[in-house]
């Protein structure tokens, strides 16, 4: 008997394992991306780790030199790529259907697809730790540095063709995206009715569309440099490696705002909803969510002052660097705005909303004291760019996607996450990041550079180092307070109804967690904040608050049937790049398993078109 | 369409809601090629930044041959009229009309990718490889992944051509054909750029001006 019902849930499991692996369903690809990306998250955290732990006290022999290019190689990239930008990725996939009342995204095999070759890209970039090749380039991959002579193994490899990988996957994500918020919203929703959320996110997917061709270009030129030998960016036969600082930054300037305008739109849906009015200044938000999108394309070389463009571009860039800071400056004056005089609730994901408020301003104004090239001069690939980065994406993104994620936990699990843990992870991430990062300023200004593995004590740096990887041990802590929430919680939290907060958002009028449907009816939209539309009317009418939309039969519902192809034609994507790592010469063909690998994804792209949406049932 | 909407029962009406009425695949298709024009734009960027840049020769002053590839463009652009007629065709339902064109199209486009073989193959025993230079190295990239664009078109015809054979190309789905000469007529276009700077404006290139 016992062994039959050990066989029976193995079955199940696997049966289980295989549902996942077919999914199209965006709420599972949206938890698939989040739990992916959050242990990407971790991963980069600990390499972090390693070098706050080197750089503790002078002088110390933690890691080697080598190594410790290879920790801010891969904690840069994998927090950008293979973390923070899923972790958006995730909110995109579960929220956006919801919010604008739709049932799945427009293609959700895609979709599928988007995430499966997001895992590829994980997988592949990460292997080089396997093999003993990672990459140590730093995340942006400078040539010469990069390129053959200066990076002899295949680390560079493994960074530039995974990072191809990670870019089919966000580009195809970004065009399914666009279209699901063009042609898939309620009845009603007009896009000036739609949550800031949805239109950030909608900037975010064109910005994503438009930028990520451009890193491709130059993706491929680097590789090509490095396996067919061409001379991209050799100086020794006239190319120029400024070429691939340009090519990286006109993807790189957008690209910081894919990371942050997401965030942003998060917490303008969480400030109305625990402050209860609306938003304050909706257009003036929307309109400098894409302003910021236009201008992000012309800001790039404001990365590059020090390479020596001449004074007319450096001026260009700083004035235009300097203008993009208003439409940022509008948003926080709104946010602030939507504060005054509400009635705020303290609530976890409105304490992390505030927090984003405050820490992205110090980030804000570091950013413009090197946005003017003179004392950029000064700061460029110092403490002080990494104090930036890391006030603008951990007290911005992270604190904004920490945000989001106690606000929508409720709808995705059906469970509230502890509310006291919340604020101990809250304030306790609040004191690590400015202990961690406030520091780095004046290291900065006190000269240290980046990238150094270590420090002579005469320099000065001992105790702002220490107390910077003093504050790495408290974010370590509160990460584990987080860690701890989110398992207890799933287990024996309080159940959250399907409207914890009394939210304006349309995600709130259906059951937590959402039925595989979403929607047994599509709603109708009236205005803004839809659900405090109807409540309200419910109110004044004296009738009683409406509940949840109704459950019906799944199989009533039109949805999309599950397809394992999209995973297979990312599993022909990875042989494919794979291909290109171990050089079998077979007659005149150098790479047969990237030729076995693109012969996979023509099958998988066949299959795919040949399979029918739904299938006939019952016939 | 309608035994779908009949499985689904009461909830199959408003599976069609649309709000620009825009087909999803067809502008999943128009944004896809707007992004291919960054794609390109790069690639062109590239190859326009080292023009005359090149520290050996061969020089594009050298081998390029002007009069060979006009023809070849004459074809690729003919093979979009043909496009245009297998969809015409199609809306028709004129199946003898779309197998030819669609054929036709495809064919044209094969004549192409042949005089791009046979021009690579000369320039590469004139000693033009991907490495000689950086016109090598821009050239051959640039108009090689043209080429894998043209190509990956041909097999998207030829799969159309004997899906014509099982039925399923027609009025009801002409949407397959039209998006796939959307895709075509965007990689001619992107030609047109190609061969005006490649070889009308750059094709006299030599290399850098010898200072003293």
């Amino acid at each position: 008997m016992a062994t039959v019902a050990s066989k029976q849930s193995q079955n199940s499991m696997l049966s289980n394992i295989w549902g996942w692996i077919t999914t199209v369903d965006h709420k599972r690809i949206g938890i698939l991306y989040g739990v992916t990306a959050f242990v990407m998250f971790l991963v980069a955290g600990i390499e972090a780790g390693i070098m706050r732990w080197q750089l503790s006290m002078p002088g110390l022999d933690v890691v080697s030199p080598d190594v410790y290019n290879q920790m801010f190689t891969m904690h840069g990239t994998t927090m950008v790529f293979f973390a923070i930008m899923p972790l958006n990725a995730a909110f995109f996939n579960y929220i956006i259907p919801l919010a604008i009342g739709a049932r799945d995204v427009a293609f959700p095999r895609l979709n599928a697809f988007s995430y499966w070759t997001f895992l590829a890209a994980v997988l592949f970039m990460n292997f080089g730790f396997v093999v003993g090749a990672v990459p140590d380039g730093g995340w942006f991959a400078y040539a010469p540095l990069s390129e053959q002579p200066y990076s002899t193994n295949q680390g560079m490899e493994f960074w530039s063709i995974g990072l191809m990988l990670a870019a089919v996957s966000s580009a195809v994500a970004g065009l399914n995206f666009i279209v699901t918020i063009v042609n898939l919203r309620a009845p009603g929703m007009s896009l000036m009715r739609m949550p800031v959320f949805i239109w950030m996110s909608f900037v975010v997917q064109i910005l994503l569309a438009f930028a990520i061709p451009v890193i491709a270009v130059g993706l491929i030129e680097l590789t090509m440099d490095r396996l067919f030998g061409t001379v991209f960016f050799k100086p020794s036969a006239g190319g120029d490696p400024i070429l691939w600082q340009h090519l990286f930054w006109i993807f790189g300037h957008p690209e910081v705002y894919i990371l942050i305008l997401p965030p942003m739109g998060i917490i303008s849906d969480v400030l109305p909803a625990f402050s209860k009015k609306p938003l304050f200044g909706y257009p003036f938000i929307v309109f400098s969510g894409i302003a910021i999108g236009l201008m992000g394309w012309a800001v790039w070389s404001h990365h590059m002052f020090t390479v020596g463009l001449g004074p007319i571009a450096v001026s260009v860039f700083t004035i235009t660097t300097m203008l993009i800071a208003v439409p940022t400056g509008v948003k926080i004056f709104n946010w602030i705005g939507t504060l005054w005089g509400g009635s705020i609730e303290y609530k976890t994901p409105m304490l992390f909303a505030v927090g984003f408020i405050a820490m992205f301003i110090i980030g804000g104004l570091s950013g413009v004291s090197h946005a003017v090239a003179p004392s950029d001069y000064q700061q460029q690939d110092t403490y002080y760019i990494i104090a930036h980065i890391h006030y603008v994406l951990f007290g911005g993104a992270i604190l904004g996607i920490f945000s989001g994620i106690y606000f929508w936990f409720p709808k995705v699990t059906g469970k509230l996450l502890n509310e006291k843990l919340g604020k101990y992870h809250f304030w306790i991430t609040f004191v690590g990041m400015n202990l961690t990062f406030f520091p780095m300023h004046y290291l900065g200004m006190n000269g240290m550079p980046r990238r150094i593995y270590t420090y002579a004590t005469e320099y000065g740096w001992d105790n702002l180092n220490a107390l910077s990887s003093f504050g790495y041990v408290i974010l370590f802590i509160a990460m584990v307070i987080f860690i701890v929430n989110v398992i207890t919680s799933l287990k024996s939290g309080e159940d959250a109804g399907h409207d914890p907060w009394n939210a304006p958002g349309l995600e709130w009028t259906i059951a937590s967690p959402p039925p595989v449907y979403n929607f047994s009816d599509l709603p109708v939209v009236e205005g803004r904040d839809p659900y405090w539309i109807i409540k309200r009317r419910a109110i004044a009418e004296g009738k009683e608050l409406p509940g949840p939309q109704a459950l019906v039969d799944p199989s009533t519902v039109h949805l999309p049937d599950p397809s394992y192809w999209p995973a297979f034609t990312s599993l022909g994507l990875l042989i494919f790049a794979t291909g290109f790592m171990i050089e079998i010469p077979v007659w005149f063909v150098k790479y047969p398993i990237a030729i076995v690998g693109g012969l996979l994804v023509f099958v998988g792209i066949l299959a795919w078109s040949n399979e029918p949406i739904t299938r006939e049932k019952n016939h | 369409m309608a035994q779908i909407a009949e499985s689904t029962g009461h909830h199959g009406a408003e599976e069609e809601h649309n709000c620009t009425g825009i087909d999803h695949r067809k502008l999943l298709m128009w944004v896809f090629l707007s992004t291919d024009c960054l794609f390109f734009g790069a690639l062109i960027s590239t190859y326009m930044v080292y023009r005359g840049q090149s520290l050996v020769g061969p020089y594009p002053v050298d081998i390029i041959n002007i009069p060979i590839t006009t023809i070849s463009t004459f074809v690729l652009l003919c093979s979009s009229f043909a496009m245009v007629m297998a969809l015409s065709n199609t809306n028709r339902d004129n199946l003898k009309g779309i197998r030819i064109w669609l054929a036709g199209t495809a064919i044209m486009g094969m004549i192409f990718i042949g005089f791009q073989i046979v021009e690579f193959t000369e320039f590469a025993m004139e000693g033009l490889l991907l490495s000689t230079n950086l016109f090598g190295t821009t050239f051959f990239t640039l108009t090689g992944f043209h080429g894998a664009h043209v190509s990956i078109g041909i097999v998207w015809l030829w799969v159309m051509f004997y899906q014509s054979f099982k039925g399923k190309v027609g009025s009801k789905t002409a949407l397959n054909v039209e998006l796939c000469g959307l895709y075509w007529h965007f990689v001619d276009i992107v030609w047109i750029v190609i061969f005006t700077l490649l070889y009308l404006v750059g094709g006299f290139d030599a290399g850098p001006p010898i200072v003293g």
